[in-house]
């Protein structure tokens, strides 16, 4: 394949920046500032991808809520080249934000975009879908996908359009593949492996492992420096998160946070953020305290380890409740 | 391109990133829909609220045929979050001071699909001084809380919430596990028994509380609506109260009340949903060990 001389350098970076650290990367960031804006200046239609492992292209989403100039383009995106075909990784928040996805692939690569995986049913996940559409490939979905889809996915899209502006969102498109427990991709000499995973994060998540480089996308099941959102079970959560440990992977791409962390290192902050959630929920629910009150004083302690903490915690620890108040 | 460069760019990329998170906590506040700081009411407010005020005379002639309503200070009081956390999981606390008997109440949502969330009546066996339920929020809206007192007179108070979707975006997965333990009843007693002395009680009962959905062509699914139309809480076979009410209350809905036990005894909760189900749970007071 045509990247293939520059794919070693890309991952002996990649490796370099999982072994230094980001602190090290934002020291670098600090010092060679004026220079790296011009280069940035100097391709100003290069989307920001990063290619985490052989043949692995990642966009670090923004952590940012959905605004009128951002696309929604706050999740992480990306895609996998074999060597007979692509698959997408999700196709982004937005119409716009799956075009300039596209356009990456196709500069990347000549070859077909096979498969398009939706890891969940959330709209800055899928909403980028309507891009591929030319592509003909098989939109693939957690088997329960598309009931999220057909009992929120037009209310999604109203208020997508409500912050980009009318038509903007992009269209709902259902999985044309469901997969039910597991299932694989054949990209040509490069297996994905499908996982759909009981309620956790959501109640549709499913992760993508690459076997040729044993990297894990996970989906919005791993959250790093970005608050999680709840918005299927807290306990489930947790089971979902301890079996992901033991999944053989070196590195895995989060679906908000940087563009690849260390496996499974890379998620003791996510179980400590739902532990706390979790023993703070069930000591409040102890002491006979309602929901308001919990809402205020529930995982106070991590306030300030998470971007976006206020503008979501509030509504994790109101699931949390919800669920362990049945205990 | 060199490794130098890829730093740089790589560095660059993270430079953005730093440089943005003032513009993102800023788009955050826009998306979440806090309102700038206003010197002074603008033509916009005026507009907004000429359009709630004829909202509420509308459905104050829907329900209560042109009574008049008194201001409900010193007889109901309201708390609501501002700005709720989760649209379809909206605490709504009713207090009820002074010595007025309360003998019924509604709990209006201006702006929901179906506003009357509540109705209750207070039977001769309840401690009518406060109330807890969640309700769901579709809009930016004012709630009102109308209580009738013993001698026929109505008075009420309202409240704003800043919330959006939560009749329309269902709260969770309504698939067919949700429905699996539909029904289930919890009865929590808040403090200790002591007989002839009001006690609280929190009530759950495990249900869907889904206002349905239209068949989506794309996916073909279908959802109809199922919802709690009645709930009756008995004492020893006296009236605890009455409530009528509809898609409006969250899912899984939750009441906290008051009731006087004269004696040990059972409280008996029979639920009615649109679906003719009923649900017939009692239990004992105070809760029996194990």
């Amino acid at each position: 394949m045509a990247t293939a001389p520059r794919m070693t350098r890309r991952e002996a970076l990649t490796v370099a920046l999982c072994t230094a650290g980001w602190a090290t990367v934002r020291a670098t960031a600090a010092t060679a500032a004026t220079a790296a804006t011009a280069a940035t200046a100097a391709t100003p239609d290069s989307p920001a991808f990063r290619e985490v492992a052989s043949g692995i292209f990642v966009r670090r989403g923004l952590d940012e809520d959905v605004s009128p100039t951002n696309d929604n383009s706050i999740a992480n995106i990306g895609f996998v080249v074999g060597r007979e075909g692509v698959a997408v990784i999700d196709p982004g928040g937005s119409l716009r934000d799956g075009e300039r996805l596209r356009q990456e692939i196709v500069r990347v690569t000549k070859h077909p975009i096979r498969f398009v995986v939706m890891t969940h049913g959330h709209p800055d996940h899928i909403f980028g879908a309507g891009a591929f559409r030319q592509d003909r490939p098989e939109f693939v979905g957690h088997s329960r996908l598309p009931l999220t889809l057909a009992t929120r996915g037009e209310y999604y899209r109203e208020r997508l359009d409500g912050v980009l502006g009318a038509g903007r969102a992009g269209v709902v498109l259902p999985p044309t593949r469901l997969i039910e427990h597991t299932g694989t991709l054949d990209l040509g000499g490069r297996t994905l492996e499908l996982t759909a995973h009981p309620r956790g994060h959501s109640d549709c998540d499913l992760t993508v492992r690459d076997l040729q480089t044993a990297t894990l996308f996970a989906g919005d099941l791993l959250f790093v420096g970005r608050v999680p959102s709840l918005d299927g079970s807290l306990r489930g959560w947790l089971n979902v998160l301890n079996s992901l440990k033991s999944v053989e992977a070196s590195r895995a791409v989060p679906g908000h946070g940087p563009v690849g962390v260390n496996w499974p290192s890379g998620s003791a902050d996510l179980e400590r953020y739902l532990g706390v959630l979790a023993t703070g929920t069930r000591a409040a629910l102890a002491k006979g305290l309602d929901l308001e009150a919990a809402v205020r004083t529930v995982g106070q302690s991590e306030r300030g380890r998470w971007k976006l903490f206020d503008a979501y915690h509030g509504h994790n620890v109101t699931q949390a409740f919800k669920e362990l108040e049945w205990e | 391109m060199g490794m130098t460069k890829r730093v740089l760019l790589v560095a660059a990329i993270i430079t953005l990133f730093a440089v943005a998170s003032p513009i993102a906590a800023a788009s955050t506040q826009a998306a979440q829909g806090n309102p700038a700081p206003r010197a002074q009411t603008t033509p916009t407010d005026q507009a907004d609220a000429a359009q709630a005020a004829a909202r509420w005379n509308s459905l104050q002639l829907a329900i209560f045929h042109g009574r008049a309503i008194r201001d409900g200070g010193g007889v109901v009081e309201m708390d609501a979050p501002l700005r709720a956390l989760d649209a379809a999981t909206v605490p709504v606390s009713l207090t009820f001071p002074g010595d007025r008997h309360i003998k019924s109440l509604w709990l209006i949502i201006d702006e929901n699909p179906s506003p009357m969330a509540a109705h209750m009546t207070f039977g001769p066996k309840s401690d009518a001084r406060s109330l807890k339920l969640r309700v769901r929020v579709d809009a930016y809206t004012n709630l009102h809380a109308v209580v009738e007192t013993g001698e026929g007179a109505l008075y009420s108070t309202s409240r704003f919430v800043k919330a959006a979707g939560g009749c329309s975006a269902p709260a969770g997965p309504d698939d067919a596990a949700a429905l699996q333990d539909v029904g289930l009843m919890k009865l929590k007693l808040l403090g200790p028994f002591s007989a002839g002395q009001p006690l609280q009680a929190q009530l759950m009962i495990r249900h869907p509380n889904f206002n349905g959905m239209q068949m989506n062509q794309i996916t073909r699914y279908y959802t109809p609506a199922r919802f709690i139309r009645t709930i009756d809480a008995t004492y020893e076979g006296g009236s605890v109260f009455h409530m009528d009410s509809d898609i409006s209350l969250s899912t899984d809905p939750v009441i906290t009340f008051g009731f006087v036990p004269q004696q040990k005894g059972q409280m008996r909760i029979v639920a009615r949903d649109s679906s003719n189900a009923t649900f017939d749970h009692s239990f004992d007071v105070p809760e029996t060990g194990g």
